[in-house]
């Protein structure tokens, strides 16, 4: 039992206290850049779930079970990239066969994933933290979930920012950073609810 | 005779062109404030300054070697393994600045912790070996690395200065501001980064709308 509760704390912290986007500062690309629209913003967020879970899974195996025994600890980054950019293509060649609406509507950003540090920011900090294999799993689907919502969040504001009077300068990148600044002071209401 | 100056002339201005663009990558179409490219780093290793010059350095040698190592093998490279490529190469040498930092400034490593292995897939340097490097020659391809790498460099340490002078008095680890200075702690944190780039961007925004209407 007090495993689970562990468990559950290990999403909440991932998902809300820690979360990727507001605290670790990862996934701030497409958290800036695809948060137009809450639809495509919410697209972005659960493709990143899905690959973020099982990179999460994959790097924790091969890590722990393969590159560790073996002393091979210093190939761990490229190791990891690896794994990531054959799942993301793996992913992209699943959902173009068989979700052929979802794939237009992804269009470019299923590739960028690759490149989307927190994929590879949260294998990372999994490791750094040293948990155990169903931890990691449950920290990655967090993650994910985390920032699904945390890119959603934006985008409904964003939409309705665009009707908004901003100061010429400000337009654009600026006032997007700013609203950033100010929604990550909400959540900061969620630190110290874990640890 | 005629053929050796005409040789000349072109060398020169590829070397010129080369120049220029080193020169507008510091400032004129800086990674950071121009394109917003490698946001990630940016803004979490700008708390104070002495990190964000490491990082800095840190991806001015990733993006001189990589885009070095791109120039030389590209005209190998195939269209759909290019990305594969231009990650692998990165990687190969964020490791080797990951182990050098361990080994010599192990106190900066463990601040910065994973944002060292996450220059990887900081855009910025993919986007220098995409549209500059793989269609380069060696010279510019590497004199385009120093501009990214000290432009990228010059917008941290600018970023880092206001938020470490604000949030805790000091630069550089060295008090500047007088004991009665109460520090805004919100700038140490997530929100004041955001916040801080976000008015450092209205501000070049601003510059820039008077130098066209001027």
């Amino acid at each position: 039992m007090t495993g689970f509760v562990e468990l559950i704390v290990v999403f909440l912290s991932v998902a809300l206290v820690n979360n990727l986007v507001f605290t670790r500062f990862l996934g701030i690309c497409p958290y800036l850049g695809v948060s137009k629209r809450v639809d495509m913003a919410f697209g972005m967020g659960l493709a990143v779930t899905f690959v973020l879970t099982l990179s999460a899974t994959l790097t924790w195996i091969i890590n722990n079970l393969i590159l560790v025994p073996l002393g091979l600890g210093f190939t761990k980054y490229i190791a990891f990239i690896l794994v990531i950019a054959s799942m993301v293509q793996l992913v992209e060649m699943y959902v173009r066969k068989f979700y052929k609406g979802l794939y237009k509507s992804f269009g470019i950003y299923l590739p960028l994933i690759t490149t989307n540090c927190a994929i590879l920011g949260t294998c990372l900090f999994i490791d750094l933290w040293g948990y155990n294999f169903i931890k990691a799993v449950v920290a990655g689907f967090g993650g994910g979930l985390g920032f699904t919502m945390a890119i959603s969040i934006m985008a409904g504001i964003r939409e309705r920012l665009d009707l908004g009077d901003v100061p010429r300068p400000l337009q654009g990148a600026g006032i997007t950073l700013v609203t950033a600044g100010i929604l990550t002071l909400a959540f900061m209401g969620f630190s110290g609810m874990v640890r | 005779m005629a053929e050796a100056a005409v040789a000349g002339t072109k060398e020169q201005s590829t070397a010129g062109k080369a120049a220029a663009q080193f020169v507008k990558n510091l400032w004129e179409e800086n990674p950071v404030f121009r394109t917003l490219l490698g946001m990630c780093p940016t803004l979490a290793v700008t708390a104070a300054v002495k990190p964000a010059l490491t990082m800095g350095l840190a991806v001015t040698f990733v993006v001189v070697s990589s885009n070095l190592m791109v120039s030389i093998m590209r005209k190998g490279l195939t269209p759909h393994l290019r990305i594969l490529m231009f990650t692998l190469t990165i990687s190969v040498f964020v490791t080797i600045a990951d182990l050098f930092l361990k080994a010599f400034v192990p106190d900066m490593s463990e601040v910065l912790g994973p944002y060292v292995p996450l220059i990887i897939v900081n855009c910025i340097i993919i986007a220098r070996a995409e549209s500059c490097a793989s269609k380069n020659p060696v010279f510019t391809a590497v004199l385009d690395g120093f501009g990214t790498g000290f432009g990228f460099t010059i917008a941290v340490v600018i970023l880092a200065t206001i938020r470490e002078i604000l949030g805790s008095g000091t630069w550089f680890g060295l008090r500047v501001l007088p004991a009665w200075w109460v520090p805004w702690t919100i700038m140490k944190l997530p929100a004041g980064a955001f916040i801080t780039l976000g008015f450092i961007l209205a501000v070049i925004a601003y510059s820039h709308g008077r130098k066209k209407a001027a």
